[in-house]
């Protein structure tokens, strides 16, 4: 059902009036609803806060956000569109063209945060660590080998990985210090793009889960064996890639738990069973409630758009409104 | 004799959870004929939550559906929510929606296909409310 039918040469258009699969439509719904640019977060007030951080902590920000650009890139610019050409209904391949442009949103967004709160040679420097460090250029390697690979299985697989585990590390940092009230806003903008990947891993695992549920039981096994192994590859270097960065503020032994947790996740959106129990996952329950703040603990409205920042319906008034 | 009724969609995170659980069970059907779906009375519901973050949409429309019935809803003493804390305030949100709408509690929350921590307690837990509920 792609937009091109085999050997006809025939190109066809997406009709979203013939759906074949409703999880399509669903999450390109929920992609819309959820849509949303830098520009609206007020960043600005997050300036006396970031003057209060030591230079030690704001070089650490500094490395830990363009570690998760060079990775929103990565998707953006390869990751969702090497998963089209697999696609199995015109609108799957139109969600991963949304994805993409999300991605490319995500990545300018940390431009945003440093444009507003860092100087330009600081900025250019951090850059470069993030073309200089092994550890963060090793787990770019290890995604887009198998983004460039041949089986669409392992893709799917590298994709979830990437949008549901290996963010993690970096996400780790505002959410800490959002528990701490330092850098709110920022913090706020991170949460939004944690609910984008939430979704990228939902629909690109349920995607896995369809394309498995075809396979036979020795390419099942396969395939599971290797989404074990491509994570363990991943987390040895993630580990290392934490203690780089994390390090010299005391934080890396608080990271593990962290991406144990979200390494879970990701398994289950691929289907598969989760492979830590909460022992190994014991995150700090204040950097969960950063994660996940109910509404009723909200930032400051007047301030602009946070997280759960929701825009108000309004339903027309009548006589009875009126009558006091 | 109590009973357990969930909903799974088509991710398949909720009925993972609850074919972990030893504790037989109904599910709400995707597509198709809801009314053959008879739950013990009193029974618990397991729900994932969806949506936007939004409380309109964020309990499944099966689930809605099933709830509409005027017998389902009376039997109903409890609900366990499913949910993903990437989704921040609207984490589970599905539990609470039903609570209010219901007047049960949210005995239970967890993530995804939730970990073999969250099988043992939704165990312990379904045990107290059989318990309670031969009792009562």
């Amino acid at each position: 059902m792609k937009n091109r039918r085999p050997n006809s040469g025939l190109s066809r258009a997406v009709n979203w009036n013939n759906i074949q699969d409703p999880v399509d439509l669903e999450v390109w719904n929920r992609l819309v609803s959820n849509f949303w640019v830098p520009e609206r977060v007020p960043l600005t007030n997050d300036l006396p806060s970031w003057d209060l951080l030591a230079p030690q902590e704001q070089e650490t920000m500094l490395r830990v956000f363009t570690g998760l650009t060079l990775l929103d890139t990565i998707q953006a610019t390869v990751g969702a569109i090497a998963l089209i050409p697999d696609a199995l209904t015109p609108h799957e391949e139109a969600v991963y063209t949304n994805i993409a442009f999300m991605e490319s949103v995500h990545a300018k967004s940390y431009s945003s945060v440093f444009s507003t709160l860092c100087s330009s040679v600081d900025i250019e420097r951090a850059f470069l660590w993030s073309e200089t460090n092994e550890h963060l250029q090793e787990k770019a390697r290890i995604v887009l080998r198998h983004y460039n690979g041949s089986s669409p299985g392992k893709r799917k697989i590298a994709s979830t990985l990437l949008e549901s585990y290996l963010f993690y590390s970096g996400f780790f940092l505002p959410m800490r210090w959002a528990s701490e009230r330092k850098l709110p806003n920022t913090a706020d903008l991170v949460r939004l793009i944690i609910r984008d990947e939430a979704v990228h891993g939902y629909y690109i695992g349920y995607k896995f889960q369809k394309l498995f549920q075809t396979l036979d039981r020795s390419e099942r096994s396969e395939l599971h064996g290797f989404c074990l192994e491509l994570l363990g590859d991943l987390h040895r270097n993630e580990m290392l890639y934490s203690a780089q960065l994390y390090d010299e503020c005391g934080l890396t032994g608080e990271v593990e738990p962290f991406l144990k947790y979200n390494a879970n996740k990701a398994l289950m959106n691929l289907g598969f069973d989760p492979i830590f129990d909460s022992d190994e996952t014991a995150v700090d329950p204040a950097v969960l409630a950063a994660l996940s703040p109910r509404m009723e603990e909200n930032h400051d409205f007047f301030s602009g758009v946070g997280s759960s920042y929701q825009i108000a319906t309004s339903i027309p008034t009548n006589d009875a409104d009126w009558d006091f | 004799m109590a009973n357990l009724v969930y909903f799974s969609n088509v991710s398949e995170n909720t009925r993972r959870f609850v074919e972990k659980l030893a504790i037989p069970s109904e599910r709400i059907p995707i597509h198709g004929v809801l009314n053959r779906v008879k739950p013990r009375m009193p029974f618990l519901l397991i729900t994932p939550t969806y949506g936007s973050g939004e409380p309109r949409s964020a309990v499944p429309r099966q689930v809605m559906r099933f709830l509409n019935e005027q017998f389902n809803r009376s039997a109903l003493r409890g609900v366990i929510a499913a949910g993903n804390a990437s989704f921040g305030a609207s984490y589970g949100l599905a539990g609470d929606v039903i609570g209010a709408k219901c007047d049960v509690p949210v005995l239970y929350r967890f993530e995804l296909a939730g970990l073999p921590t969250d099988v043992a307690r939704v165990e312990q837990g379904f045990a107290r409310f059989q318990l309670i509920a031969e009792e009562s």
